[in-house]
């Protein structure tokens, strides 16, 4: 089946909004979390009061848009492609920490970034959808 | 003993491969969002609250968020990200088996190289 250039180029934008919602996200509500300190509970509760936090509630509304575009993502394409795809978020929070926050990259992780990247790169080849296409019915 | 960061591994793995499944395979069913304006975005919300499939997949997602907090408040960034790095793998088996995804060798050499590059990552 071949991929129209149209839905090409709209997942395109799909999986920059997505990347970049998540690594945002991520990193926000991380800071959140190490402001509040441990949680290991079995009452909601002690979850429940993380959220007093504001870097945790903006951290989980960028998360929810994520979540959002990451679910039209997967209506559209397969989830073996959009999951290598969208791992190049890791390569650029590894790079932000270092050209940002002057974070070393050791060896290992510069032969870490050049693998998930050369991944992201072959999973883009691969037509997005390899599954029957079902257009969105009316509501 | 398998320690509680273990059970949490295992937890956060398969909840997130249980969910991602979920979730594809629901809106797989639900059709294709054609168009990203706030109205259509807005419509594929609304109709997930009827999509069994992908409320199971979102809450699957929520136990592993969950289970990934309180993993990183009890161990390193540096053993929680490697440790549920397996789930690539094991979302691209299946992805090939129960999504019908045709996986081909690209597929899986770039969820292999992720995987890996994912744990070198954090080295």
């Amino acid at each position: 089946m071949r991929e129209t250039s149209t839905h090409k180029s709209r997942n395109q934008v799909l999986i920059i909004v997505v990347i970049l919602s998540s690594v945002t996200g991520n990193v926000i509500l991380g800071h959140g979390m190490r402001q509040t300190g441990t949680i290991i509970s079995a009452s909601p509760l002690d979850y429940v009061k993380a959220f007093a936090n504001p870097w945790t509630v903006a951290g989980v509304l960028i998360l929810l848009v994520w979540m959002s575009t990451n679910l039209a993502l997967l209506s559209r394409a397969d989830l073996s492609f959009v999951l290598p795809v969208t791992a190049i978020g890791n390569v650029l929070v590894a790079l932000a920490a270092h050209f940002g926050l002057g974070e070393e990259i050791s060896p290992l992780r510069w032969l870490g970034i050049m693998a998930i990247t050369f991944g992201v790169v072959l999973a883009e080849r691969t037509p997005s959808r390899t599954t029957e296409v079902r257009p969105e019915k009316a509501p | 003993m398998i320690g509680t960061q273990w059970i949490l591994v295992g937890i956060i793995a398969l909840c997130n491969t249980a969910g991602d499944v979920m979730n594809t395979a629901g809106m797989k069913r639900q059709g294709e969002v054609e168009e990203f304006s706030l109205r259509s975005l807005g419509r594929m919300i609304r109709r997930i609250f009827r999509n069994p499939l992908v409320i199971g997949g979102i809450g699957a997602m929520g136990v592993s968020f969950f289970a990934f907090l309180s993993l990183l408040s009890i161990a390193d960034v540096s053993f929680a990200v490697p440790a549920t790095a397996i789930s690539y793998v094991l979302e691209t088996l299946l992805a090939k088996y129960i999504l019908k995804e045709d996986v081909d060798v690209r597929r899986w050499g770039a969820a292999a190289l992720v995987a890996c590059g994912v744990v070198l990552l954090q080295w």
